[in-house]
């Protein structure tokens, strides 16, 4: 109940660091050298070969063994790997970083979804000038498209989540379920299974930004456009759009989805005992149940995401993200250097190692890779499913430039029609109408409707 | 300060000449040396961050087109925003249901350890008084699990009992939950506060109230209730502030119900949320003004009625 002492107290520090980063800032410019924000891979190596510390702050689990791997090869760089929360709360402390002029990192781990708020707002360096658009063929699709905002490269990709359907088979078995390979089939298994077993959902789902914007991705949808970084339009009524929340809210409406949320203590028990039967999910989920729920080792197999057109093989990314550099970084050449050494160069390895589903094209078609038989998976040759996936990704796709505050009051707008049970296309027209809102209030022109 | 502004201007008052020359001379400044150091930290920690969050509400920064001067204009969206509004009035009618059932549990606890007739008052005093002791994040967190309608108390229970207890978490029910959750923490502080006030009663005025033949609801009434009724206005003031405060319950809750707990439930989390989330300082320093304004009118009329009616 004392939030608003200490929010006086933050505010009154935020005066005080304002005053000392202008007084940084004036420091600032008499050193000169690594700050330069274009270079060739010479002037890369020369800055790597100078006494520099740079601050990289990300979750993902393998960058801290990426940078001691890096300092070993480049032994007068520190790389000090920060992990200031994730995803959300990341951003929220690099924005404010970002707007006290001082404070944020020199690389920073930014998921897909949140790039575009970052780029566009002019906190990121563009990697063009050290010449890494020519790394674009190394990269699937879908990612260097998620990189490339406004003819600009903003951030490597680290990570990548094309979808795919994750089920658990010894609950389709039981049941004499077919695994649905199109949305009408998935919604036809949902009812069959809460009918044979009331405990039993064929997956969960209490509003999710990320999911719902993915699917519809899938569905064809492109909710969002950006023109000239400002101009902004918004319709989450279009075909795709409608098409998802049309058949999302019969499983919604009919209490046919389990009311738990994602990544708690629940979800992960209802995983291991077949109560969430489905899960329609990125790339990167296999590390996660392997960990998670372990005691449903065997169980669980992989399939491609159900689709809208019988046949017609279409899935869309979910979650993933890359690192890019901070306009204020003091160090952009050696953080560039760090940048290409973790996402385009050894530091790859290092990730898929630790889980990460990869985003380099070299990496997805490698042999042991694709033809890694996942003991959890009861053998499957999981990542043929999921590399196909990466293939599949429909085109066109776009985040909005404030997509991260969006997202943050999805459960505000479309929550309610989860609350209530009710059609999903409700919600959507909320939501469409408190971001564009937010955008108009923050100086963007939004449009919204067709 | 105010000695300083006392002090004519000289330009302005030239007929005083010497005399008050004489007298700017010998001013003593003991006083300001004494409070200067309290001075300092309270101009730092209280005054500051408060004049700059006024000065934050006049302005509005933009992630397009940067930070202008704009007067009023944030004011006057708070007073159009429906959000706000909606925030408000939930913390409203949790004011006028919550505090009233919290205060005379807390009354009623403090007048039955002090009537004496409790075997091991000091236990009852400790446990009543405990729940305040354990901090609000973790109170929050016990309640939540036990609010939980699949794995928490309440499912327990219905599994038990073979009941369906409604949602505790659901949009009907979350306000009373984060209610029940508040004077849960709160009774034995506002126990605690009228306990002392009972204590200071001088004994002789029970003594004389027995001769005269008083029963214990009549000492009540006109003893004890009108000495304590300045501790009650203190408990009142003190439970408004915390009413309009509302955070740490309900922002500890929303993971487990995040659909009906929303990004603006109350006014608090609406600014925490706009600033920290949406990036919006300028608006959030506006809404946390306009709060602070309305809760210490609203306390101030609570403390005029109070004391007036003790005349």
């Amino acid at each position: 109940m004392k939030i608003r002492s200490t929010r006086r107290l933050r505010r009154g520090a935020a005066a005080l660091t304002g005053v000392l980063a202008l007084g940084l800032a004036l420091s600032a410019c008499s050193s000169a050298g690594g700050s330069a924000e274009t270079g060739n891979a010479d002037d890369i190596a020369k800055a790597l070969d100078t006494e520099t510390t740079i601050t990289v702050w990300a979750w993902a689990p393998a960058v801290e063994q990426i940078a001691k791997d890096f300092e070993k090869e480049h032994p007068k760089i520190t790389v000090k790997v920060v992990n200031a929360g994730t995803g959300n709360d990341q951003y929220v402390k690099l924005q404010n970083a970002i707007k006290a002029g001082s404070g944020a990192p020199d690389v920073a781990q930014i998921e897909y979804y949140a790039l575009p708020q970052f780029a566009l707002s002019d906190s990121l360096v563009d990697l063009k000038g050290f010449g890494f658009d020519s790394f674009a063929d190394k990269y699937t699709d879908s990612t260097w498209n998620s990189v490339s905002l406004n003819d600009g490269v903003y951030a490597l990709p680290q990570d990548s989540g094309p979808m795919a359907l994750f089920y658990n088979k010894a609950v389709f078995d039981q049941y004499g379920i077919a695994v649905p390979t199109t949305w009408d089939e998935y919604v036809a298994a949902a009812k069959q299974l809460h009918a044979a077993d009331p405990t039993k959902y064929i997956t969960n789902d209490t509003g999710d930004a990320g999911f719902t914007t993915s699917m519809i991705w899938q569905a064809g949808g492109q909710p969002y456009k950006t023109e000239k970084s400002t101009d902004v339009s918004i319709n989450l009524q279009d075909e795709g759009s409608k098409k998802f929340a049309d058949t999302w809210s019969q499983l919604v409406e009919g209490g046919l989805v389990s009311p738990i949320t994602s990544w708690s203590d629940e979800w992960y028990k209802g995983l291991g005992d077949g109560s969430i039967a489905t899960l329609t999910i990125g790339a990167w989920m296999p590390g996660n149940l392997e960990s998670g729920v372990a005691q449903a080792s065997g169980d669980w197999r992989v399939a491609p995401m159900p689709t809208w057109e019988k046949g017609q093989a279409a899935s869309a990314e979910n979650g993933g993200g890359g690192d890019a550099i901070l306009k204020q970084s003091k160090n952009k050449l050696a953080a560039a250097g760090f940048l290409q050494y973790m996402n385009e160069g050894d530091g790859t390895q290092t990730s898929i190692a630790k889980g990460g589903f990869p985003s380099t094209v070299a990496d997805l078609n490698n042999d042991s890779f694709l033809n890694y038989e996942s003991p959890y998976f009861g053998g499957q040759k999981i990542n043929q499913v999921l590399v196909q996936s990466s293939k599949d990704v429909v085109k066109g796709w776009q985040y909005l430039p404030f997509q991260v505050y969006s997202n943050s009051i999805f459960n505000d707008t479309v929550g309610k029609s989860y609350a209530d049970k009710s059609d999903l296309n409700t919600g959507l027209e909320a939501w469409q109408k408190a971001t564009a809102d937010y955008g108009n209030e923050q100086g963007f022109t939004v449009k919204t409707g067709n | 300060m105010t000695t300083v502004s006392q002090d004519p201007p000289r330009a302005v008052a030239p007929r005083l000449g010497r005399g008050s020359a004489s007298q700017k001379a010998k001013r003593d400044w003991t006083g300001w040396k004494f409070i200067g150091p309290f001075m300092l930290i309270f101009a730092f920690v209280l005054v500051a961050p408060v004049v700059y969050s006024i000065y934050l509400s006049f302005f509005k920064d933009q992630l397009v087109g940067g930070n202008s001067f704009v007067g009023f204009a944030n004011y006057i969206q708070v007073l159009g925003d429906s959000k706000f509004w909606e925030s408000l009035g939930r913390v409203s009618i949790f004011l006028v249901v919550q505090v009233p059932i919290m205060l005379l549990l807390a009354l009623f606890a403090a007048l039955a350890i002090d009537s004496a007739r409790l075997h091991f008052p000091a236990f009852f005093r400790i446990g009543i008084f405990l729940p305040y002791a354990v901090p609000a994040v973790v109170a929050t967190l016990m309640w939540g699990f036990m609010y939980g309608i699949r794995f928490g108390l309440v499912a327990n229970i219905n599994d038990f009992f073979g009941i369906s207890l409604p949602d505790p978490l659901s949009n009907e029910w979350v306000l009373a939950s984060i209610g029940n959750i508040v004077t849960w923490e709160f009774v034995g502080y506002n126990m605690l506060l009228f306990y002392a006030a009972l204590r200071v009663i001088p004994t002789d005025l029970y003594e004389a109230a027995e001769l005269d033949g008083a029963n214990h609801l009549r000492i009540i009434r006109n003893i004890k209730l009108p000495a304590l009724r300045p501790a009650i206005v203190i408990g009142t003031i003190f439970s408004i502030i915390g009413s309009f405060q509302l955070f740490n319950e309900p922002n500890i809750l929303k993971p487990l119900a995040k659909n009906t707990i929303v990004t603006s439930f109350t006014p608090n989390m609406y600014a925490y949320n706009l600033s920290f989330s949406g990036q919006q300082y300028n608006y959030a320093a506006t809404i946390a003004i306009v709060m602070g304004v309305a809760t210490a009118v609203i306390a101030l009329v609570v403390q005029n009625r109070g004391s007036r009616k003790e005349v």
